[in-house]
């Protein structure tokens, strides 16, 4: 029954969906009116049926109706409710239901908030969204089932991954989708802009607020699955340059260009095909990802198991990027006439600097992602490509970036005058060279790590001089305090004060990183009860094993009691989770986290339980709990930039 | 000009579609085994029987090396043609030593009592025997000549005739071009 009423609904949304996207192809211009209600309406009755087979799918989890076979495969009876709704996308054919619900979602905002305006590009607007909600609906109609019937229906299910039972389960894919689906919308209205052929910053000013929300939400996707990485696999790192990990990131790197990029347009009319092509990259990219992951012509720990999805998702990705190409390429000629950059040193060609390197970035990890194919394909010589490569070409081209991020919001538009360089930079750079050779004194020695920090130090000073300056001119034209006059400088230039904050928590997101990467200190030993191993200041007493049984799976936990100089830390458990389904143990590490540092400690092994011998690594990491403050930062900048804060006396230009 | 961008456009878009059509083409996760025509990595084994044995004990004989697990579908497919090709054989100066990799010892002893194997097996505690030969989908099988050098290596079920033959082979020290497949399982 639930399944039944799931598929119909599927199948008819599809349908819905298959007549939004052809219709306005078919109808006559001046019947864009009825065009637009009919896909108004159109997106409704899809919101509607696809929130109904959701909440089938959902129904049928949590009530463990193991005939359907999604249900079966992703559920037991002794799955506690909340892993029973996670379960909605804890594989293939549910994961693709939850991104077309996020999907239909916004395609009925959308629909719905601009119900009065851009009456001409409303409707291929609401065609493309068609478009890609038509392709979902029927991949998940005919190709991965969610619904499909097992018979005989079995007594109990084979059970999430327990990887998967973890908190970071619900907040991880949702995230990284709604991160995702999010491009949709800037990308259907840079198409629809490109088919009327209206290119100025219309479309951009429009879907400005969408790309500021779906790339946090995509920041926060990739963080999150950094932090879980980091919190539950037990190997201590939060990056494996996994081309899963690979495929989620990619995206992020043009959306970042296109938000920065976009300002250019909006202010001097300038490169309108870079932004363009960079939404369309950035959408192109989501569906890259979703297809690597699902195809199975890269190995990957995250691969979800491959099937004919794979070879549908290549000939829509070859679509999208064939007719999105295609456009540009056709209105290529209205995109000329151009202003010129009037200086190399400008906010321009910061921003144009910017892009350049974060394509840079792209194209180095989209290369190092598909070389393994590429070599065997060209060479048939079998390679992976692991994180040294990755690290190697990226450190470089992210500490240019971090330059940039200092530079580009300070420098002036058009031509930057010395004058103007010196006002604005000359504090922050002498405080910067002040700081790196204080940390070159103190023990920074290596070249990468003190650019880095180097860099990082400049960025905070820039964005702090600058606000001290701005604070100091409120001072003295209204008297307002220091907070006071915070409030009012992000009242005023909400973009502006929001993007600062933002940075200032990329900054402390990428000293996490700078720090982690090179002063981490590891070590392994074997030990017996009371025995203990020393790492750095850190002394670990080995205080025995203790097992017990779990609704799901036998736990067994090591305890160790850490001292750091003559302190007492307290006792941490590393375990090791035995599940009846799987032969090898899942591990679950423990850490005490500082603000200086993390100790991490991993229970490798241990011998049976009444020998009281256990194996312990210990991994010291600096620094990593400013990554997730850096996210905190992060979304309180976001959440600056686009809250609608009214301003009594101010007329304000009307974005949306 | 708008052709020509076009055709631009295409010129790159097109070779990266292919690349990854051509991903369909091939399995992620098979490797190539270096170790073929290599000396074969020494080990210790503790067997189920008791007693230890080390590969080195086994110089001047052929060895048929096999990886697998209880829970793993086609090594119990293909165990009773194991036990029977060991029979046909065990009288000739070659060695059958099968290995346990990631298994617990009851549930090892359990298959080996099922399928009744009468030659050697051990259970690689650490990990570190499958480590040693680049295991990543069982079951796994080495074919090593008298020398200690491995001559060939099948991953996935292995019929009897084929061991039997490359066994042959091991022991007059030919080395096979090709790795051999089967159905097979990933390792953990």
């Amino acid at each position: 029954m639930t399944a039944t009423i799931g598929h119909s609904s599927i199948l008819l949304a599809f349908v819905i969906a298959l007549a939004g996207s052809v219709i306005p192809i078919l109808v006559p211009r001046d019947a864009n009116e009825r065009y637009l209600r009919f896909a108004r309406w159109g997106i409704l009755g899809q919101f509607i049926l696809v929130f109904l087979a959701g909440s089938a799918l959902v129904y049928g989890l949590v009530m463990t109706d193991f005939s359907i076979r999604y249900v079966v495969f992703n559920t037991t009876r002794a799955t506690p409710i909340y892993y029973r709704i996670t379960g909605l996308w804890g594989a293939l054919e549910g994961s693709l239901l939850l991104w077309e619900w996020i999907l239909i979602i916004f395609s009925g905002i959308v629909a719905w908030v601009y119900r009065d305006r851009h009456r001409e590009m409303m409707p291929w607007v609401l065609m493309v969204l068609s478009i890609v909600s038509a392709f979902f609906l029927g991949v998940i109609a005919f190709v991965s089932n969610p619904f499909e019937i097992i018979s005989p229906v079995p007594m109990d299910g084979r059970g999430l991954n327990p990887l998967l039972e973890d908190a970071n389960m619900m907040s991880h894919p949702p995230l990284l989708y709604t991160g995702f689906v999010g491009l949709t919308v800037p990308y259907a209205f840079a198409m629809a802009a490109l088919i009327v052929g209206k290119l100025d910053d219309a479309w951009i000013v429009t879907t400005r607020r969408w790309t500021i929300t779906a790339w946090f939400f995509l920041t926060m996707g990739n963080l999150v699955g950094a932090y879980w990485s980091y919190h539950v696999l037990g190997w201590g790192g939060y990056w494996a340059w996994d081309p899963v990990e690979n495929a989620a990131f990619m995206p992020w790197l043009p959306a970042t260009a296109f938000l920065h990029s976009v300002q250019v347009q909006e202010r001097r009319g300038m490169l309108k095909v870079w932004n363009l092509s960079l939404i369309i990259i950035a959408f192109g990219l989501t569906i890259f990802g979703t297809f690597l992951t699902r195809s199975g012509i890269l190995s990957s720990i995250h691969a979800f198991s491959s099937g004919p999805v794979g070879i549908v998702f290549l000939c829509f990705l070859a679509f999208v990027l064939l007719c999105s190409f295609g456009l540009l390429a056709y209105r290529s000629d209205h995109l000329k006439g151009q202003p010129e950059l009037d200086s190399m040193v400008s906010r321009e060609s910061a921003f144009l600097l910017n892009n350049i390197v974060l394509v840079s970035a792209l194209f180095t990890i989209f290369l190092g992602t598909i070389f393994p194919l590429l070599s065997e394909a060209v060479a048939g010589v079998q390679v992976s490509v692991g994180a040294p490569y990755f690290n190697s070409v990226t450190v470089p081209l992210f500490i240019l970036l971090v330059f940039l991020m200092g530079v580009g919001p300070i420098i002036a538009w058009r031509k930057a005058s010395w004058d103007n360089l010196k006002r604005n930079f000359l504090w922050p750079t002498a405080g910067t060279l002040i700081l790196a050779l204080g940390l070159f004194i103190w023990t920074v020695r290596e070249f990468w790590p003190l650019l880095g920090f180097t860099m990082l130090a400049f960025v905070a000073f820039t964005i702090l001089y600058d606000t001290a300056l701005a604070l100091r001119a409120r001072r003295r034209i209204a008297g307002e305090g220091i907070v006071s006059g915070l409030i009012t400088l992000a009242r005023r230039n909400q973009r502006r004060y929001g993007g600062l904050v933002v940075h200032l928590g990329v900054v402390l997101i990428i000293l996490g990183i700078a720090g982690s990467m090179t002063y981490s200190r590891e070590r392994e030993a074997t030990l017996g009860l009371r025995e203990h191993l020393t790492v750095g200041p850190y002394l670990i007493q080995f205080e025995g094993l203790r097992g017990k049984q779990q609704p799901t799976h036998y736990l067994v936990e090591g305890d160790f009691r850490v001292f750091k100089g003559t302190q007492e830390m307290g006792l941490l458990s590393p375990a090791l989770k035995f599940f009846p389904a799987q032969q090898a143990p899942v591990g679950r590490a423990v850490y005490e986290s500082s603000l200086s540092e993390d100790i991490y400690l991993i229970l490798s092994g241990f011998s049976e339980l009444d020998k009281n011998h256990a194996t312990l690594k210990v991994l010291v990491r600096p620094l990593v709990i400013w990554m997730w403050i850096g996210g905190f930062i992060i979304l309180l900048g976001t959440l600056v930039s686009i809250l609608p804060f009214r301003e009594k006396d101010r007329g304000s230009k009307m974005e949306d | 000009m708008a052709l020509r961008r076009l055709i631009v456009t295409l010129a790159v878009i097109a070779p990266v579609l292919w690349l990854l059509a051509f991903g369909f083409q091939r399995d992620a996760r098979h490797i190539n085994s270096p170790l073929i025509a290599k000396q074969a990595a020494p080990f210790t084994v503790t067997l189920f029987d008791g007693g230890k044995l080390s590969l080195s004990d086994l110089r001047g004989k052929a060895v048929f090396l096999n990886f697998w697990a209880s829970w793993c579908p086609p090594c119990r497919a293909e165990a009773r043609d194991l036990e029977a090709a060991w029979q046909k054989v065990k009288d000739k100066n070659l060695v059958f030593l099968g290995i346990a990799l990631q298994d617990t010892e009851k549930d090892s002893r359990a298959f080996l009592e099922e399928f009744k194997i009468t030659y050697p097996n051990g259970r690689d505690e650490s990990g570190k025997i499958g480590v040693d030969y680049g295991t990543w989908g069982i079951p796994e099988s080495f074919f090593i000549d008298p020398q200690g050098r491995i001559t060939y290596k099948h991953v996935g079920g292995i019929r009897a005739a084929l061991v039997i033959a490359k066994l042959e082979n091991a022991a007059k020290g030919i080395v096979s071009a090709q790795e051999g497949k089967g159905d097979f399982v990933p390792v953990r």
